[in-house]
């Protein structure tokens, strides 16, 4: 729960209020300015209306160089940052050739799998090997491999559901199974902070959408009474499905989903319920095997589980997992499995080896190591946050760790401050997240050591004090604590 | 006389009465100096009464919202339907499986069979270069980005493929999507908003259908790949239509339709949209690496200008042997789909080995332009031989890789039809080791164009792997059709 100061509520308004009328201002003299040069071409609407862009003009220009900053090795726990210049007060920025070497908590890494590994790399390159890099069919006409069906049979076995099925990336599963699903006559009800390709595919499905607030067991219950009761719009004939969707860890929040009593609340109305595991599963669980195992939920009280590999596996690409019958429905009539080009071989083969890494049947237990070695870090590094008074969001043991700066003017400064000193973090701000509540997100990994984070604590304290981003007070350190005992 | 006469006078004394109350000095008030007479105040208490009735509310049934007991009993009864429909009888639900690289020659359920499925146009699959390049990248990054673009999920070889690609084609700029189907779906939306008018061919495939769906636009589609269609379409809609000059207008075509086999004619659709000023979306992933002199695409083979294509977006998992997928354009085209297109901000980023595989895959057929006149000269050889076969007819375009077949009689109802095509794909599988493969419908997808079998031909294909298909397919669909 985000306990926003009222002072910083009101500088907060009072600093995008500035920002906007400046951004109007030069709006106006611009119109002046090309009133004397013709930009379009006549005849012709403009591809992209003033007003539209105006957010993108006015306000994210001004702090591009914090977003979209290309590395030139693999994301690992150390990484090489390539710097940036720009001519023209960041309209545009140019790459040079220099580099810096940084501490990496912005990418989703969870479980160490990103660069190049032991187990995984040689498995890997020796698929590539036999099956080249794609296979430039679709997964119903040539392209399924036994790569394919061994991952399939492998996931589903590791998520507990009777079958799973394969998609090449994460965000066209969402889109393109909720319109198989359900269509007009049912309706959706998904989460407020549901991510975009969820929104995407409850759109796409034309089904009717409704919207229960985050995270909040007695709202849906409401919503669900309210919406049985009355039917369908205007007809009020009753539903023929109600599908709720809900996400294991959502990423902006680091909050863990309130699984058990959601499930209670369906299973009560005879609702469908669709979990999306895309930042949960592998990172969070005794062996991983994502929120219900965490929150102690039977994998067969959830009809559909999806997840993607890109966050802890290292790879790329999707899955659903459901009941043979739902699998091989969507086998015949998802359009991205009739018409999208089969997942390439070596990414399957990462997941494989990955998921084997985890479930300890390499041989070694790596796996069981990185789990708790993910847990203990998470753990850690959210309470000494909190200790040193910043404002965390999220659960324990969810290793997305959001801190509020809400602030526009310090977007740009915490992340430039930290990138200067070597910790590469992520900021985000409107339109991603509501406008008054910026952060900066953490994603710990598992090959971070101790030192990285004590090291990150450092930066992140100094970078906290001097942009004013402590909002709570900090916690007296325990050797004073203990002097005071023994002196009184 | 003597009865009538105190009748008569006793009427006559309350008439005297009645008139003496009106005229009396009680009912002659004086107001502000004027006279009101008695009659006035009944009128006066007769339009007090009407004024009264009408201020009064209408009558209206009062609104009883339900109890929680009723909306306990509506759950309760409620049913729902269940999540998927029942699978119907006899439905094929078995692919076959690869157990190799997915050249022109690939081993299927154990057996070595002809490729015919895979859409390999330039036989880049298992093409030395391009793995070493990929093993390189593999041993440096890894194998997936972790993270979208917007956040360190930008390597370096993301922004050399783009700047490859940019400089190949000759537009300003590209930009690079994780998957193939995902840049039209993500790409249409970014551009058009509700509001906007879209002219599209009917013909188009799924990951159209949906981008146009996701736009909330206006769409009219024109008959397929009939230009007097598209002309009488687009003089209907701007014709004595004053707001249309303040709308985004688009067509939307595909250079080589997935459905059919069709190429679209670009010149006449640019001399079109000139002439009622719209802008054109392209769809080129199967024309790209296939077409035109060097294979820069559709516009290279009718030599018309890339400036006058607006948008041109394509799949990477084609000529190319890679996966994903990338749009290029104008540099304004392409900056706004950095902030506003969901399959790039929401997403994570393409895999860099994939990356560096695109980027070797370019430079080869920058440096092996030969591989075009193999690709040609096997579509045309293909085309010579199958075109007696009995019961099927080509109806794809002489300079297509996609030889598209269908029934010259059709059965009537398109499930027999598929059943037909399938039992043939299977013959030639089973008993010539040759794989091709039906066109696949979803249940979602809209376009009414006919099924019918693909062949997928690449240039790695030799002169006996063609003769060995058209001979297999002549006699199995001989046997088979020979009843229709």
């Amino acid at each position: 729960m985000v306990r926003l100061p009222y002072t910083t509520a009101l500088t907060t308004l009072f600093s995008y209020g500035l920002l906007f009328a400046f951004g109007q201002l030069r709006d106006f003299f611009r119109k002046f300015v090309d009133w004397f040069k013709a930009k379009n071409v006549k005849g012709y609407a403009p591809i992209c209306l003033g007003l539209e862009d105006f957010y993108v003009r006015r306000l994210y220009l001004r702090i591009q160089d914090c977003f979209g900053r290309p590395i030139a090795s693999a994301p690992d726990s150390w990484f090489d940052v390539v710097e940036r210049t720009s001519n023209d007060n960041n309209k545009t920025l140019q790459c040079t050739s220099n580099t810096t070497r940084c501490l990496n908590l912005g990418s989703y890494n969870y479980l160490g799998f990103a660069a190049a590994d032991e187990y995984c790399t040689p498995r890997v390159i020796e698929s590539l090997k036999k099956y080249s890099a794609s296979t430039c069919s679709v997964r119903v006409d040539g392209g399924t491999t036994k790569l394919h069906a061994e991952l399939e049979e492998l996931a589903a076995r590791f998520v507990g559901k009777p079958a799973a099925i394969l998609f090449g990336m994460g965000y066209v599963t969402n889109s393109a199974i909720i319109p198989c699903l359900i269509g007009k006559g049912g309706l959706i009800i998904s989460d407020s902070l549901n991510h975009n390709s969820i929104v995407n595919g409850a759109r796409g499905s034309g089904a009717t959408v409704r919207v229960f607030q985050h995270n909040s067991p007695a709202h849906l219950e409401e919503v669900l009474r309210e919406q049985i009761a009355g039917g369908q719009p205007r007809t009020h004939r009753p539903w023929k499905k109600i599908i709720v969707i809900v996400e294991g860890i959502y990423s902006m929040e680091g909050e863990l989903c309130k699984l058990p009593e959601i499930i209670a609340v369906c299973k009560k109305y005879k609702a469908y319920t669709y979990l999306d595991e895309a930042h949960s599963i592998g990172a969070v669980g005794q062996s991983g095997r994502g929120v219900c195992e965490l929150l102690g939920v039977d994998p067969a009280d959830v009809d559909i589980m999806m997840g993607t590999f890109t966050k802890s596996f290292g790879s790329c690409g999707g899955y659903i997992a459901a009941s043979k019958e739902i699998i091989q429905h969507l086998k015949q009539s998802c359009p991205a499995h009739l018409y999208a080009t089969s997942m390439s071989p070596p990414a399957v083969q990462q997941v494989i080896s990955a998921i084997k890494v985890i479930l300890g049947e390499d041989g070694s237990n790596r796996g069981a190591q990185k789990l708790a070695r993910i847990r203990e870090n998470s753990n850690f590094f959210r309470s000494e946050l909190k200790k040193m008074g910043f404002e965390v969001l999220g659960d324990n043991d969810s290793p997305v760790m959001p801190i509020m700066l809400y602030n526009p003017a310090k977007i740009p400064a915490f992340s430039r401050e930290c990138l200067r000193q070597k910790v590469a973090v992520v900021t985000v701000a409107f339109p991603a997240t509501p406008l008054l509540l910026a952060r900066a997100r953490i994603c710990i990994s598992a090959s971070h050591t101790r030192e990285d984070l004590m090291k990150a604590l450092d930066v992140i304290s100094r970078v906290g004090d001097l942009v004013g981003i402590k909002y709570f007070p900090a916690e007296p350190p325990k050797i004073a604590e203990a002097d005071a005992e023994i002196t009184s | 006389m003597d009865m009538a006469l105190p009748v008569v006078n006793a009427t006559a004394a309350v008439l005297a009465r009645v008139s003496a109350a009106f005229n009396a000095p009680l009912a002659r008030a004086v107001v502000f100096g004027v006279h009101i007479d008695g009659h006035l105040v009944v009128e006066g208490l007769l339009i007090a009464v009407i004024v009264f009735q009408l201020s009064r509310k209408s009558y209206k049934p009062p609104k009883k919202p339900l109890t929680e007991k009723e909306i306990d009993e509506l759950c309760d009864e409620w049913e729902p339907e269940p999540l998927c429909p029942p699978i119907k009888e006899g439905a094929r639900i078995d692919t076959p499986m690869l157990e190799s690289a997915a050249g022109p020659h690939t081993i299927v359920d154990g057996k070595e069979v002809v490729n015919f499925a895979s859409a390999n146009y330039l036989g880049l699959i298992g093409n030395e270069k391009i793995i070493d390049s990929c093993i390189g990248s593999l041993e440096k990054y890894g194998v997936g980005s972790c993270g979208p673009r917007g956040f360190y999920g930008t390597i370096d070889v993301h922004l050399d493929c783009e700047s490859k690609i940019a400089k190949f084609l000759g537009t300003p700029d590209s930009i690079l999507y994780s998957y193939g189907i995902s840049t039209i779906f993500s790409v249409i939306p970014a551009f058009c908003k509700k509001g906007d008018i879209i002219v599209a061919d009917e013909g188009v495939h799924w990951a159209v259908q949906n981008g146009l769906h996701l736009s909330r636009s206006t769409v009219v589609y024109f008959k397929h790949n009939d230009m007097a269609s598209l002309a009488s379409t687009l003089e209907k809609l701007t014709r004595g239509n004053k707001r249309a000059e303040k709308i985004r207008r688009y067509i939307v075509v595909e250079s080589i339709y997935q459905n059919s086999g069709q190429i679209a004619p670009l010149d006449e659709i640019v001399k079109l949209k000139e002439k009622y000023r719209f802008r054109v979306i392209l769809e080129e992933s199967h024309s790209f690496g296939v077409l035109g002199k060097s294979g820069r695409g559709l516009a290279e083979h009718y030599g018309v200008p890339i400036e006058k294509i607006d948008i041109i977006t394509a799949g990477m998992g084609n000529a190319l042997a890679t996966d994903g997928g990338f749009c290029t354009g104008s540099v304004r085209v392409v900056d706004h789909q950095r902030l506003s297109s969901s399959g790039y901000v929401f997403s994570a980023s393409l895999p860099p080995y994939l990356a560096s595989a695109a980027v070797s895959a370019v430079n080869y057929l920058e440096e092996n332009p030969s591989v075009l006149a193999n690709l040609r000269s096997n579509i045309a050889l293909l085309h010579k031989e199958l075109s007696d076969t009995p019961g099927l007819e080509i109806t794809s375009h002489v300079l297509s890789p996609i030889v598209f077949l269908k029934l010259k009689k059709s059965t009537g109802s398109p499930t027999t039809d598929l059943d037909l095509l399938e039992t043939i794909a299977d013959k030639v599988l089973k008993e010539d080791s040759v794989f091709i493969v039906t066109s696949k419908k979803s249940n979602l997808d809209r376009c009414k164009l006919p099924i019918g079998i693909r062949l997928f031909v690449s240039a790695g294909h030799t002169e006996s792997d063609i003769s060995r298909l058209s001979s297999s397919l002549k006699r199995v669909s001989a046997s088979v059709l020979s009843d229709y």
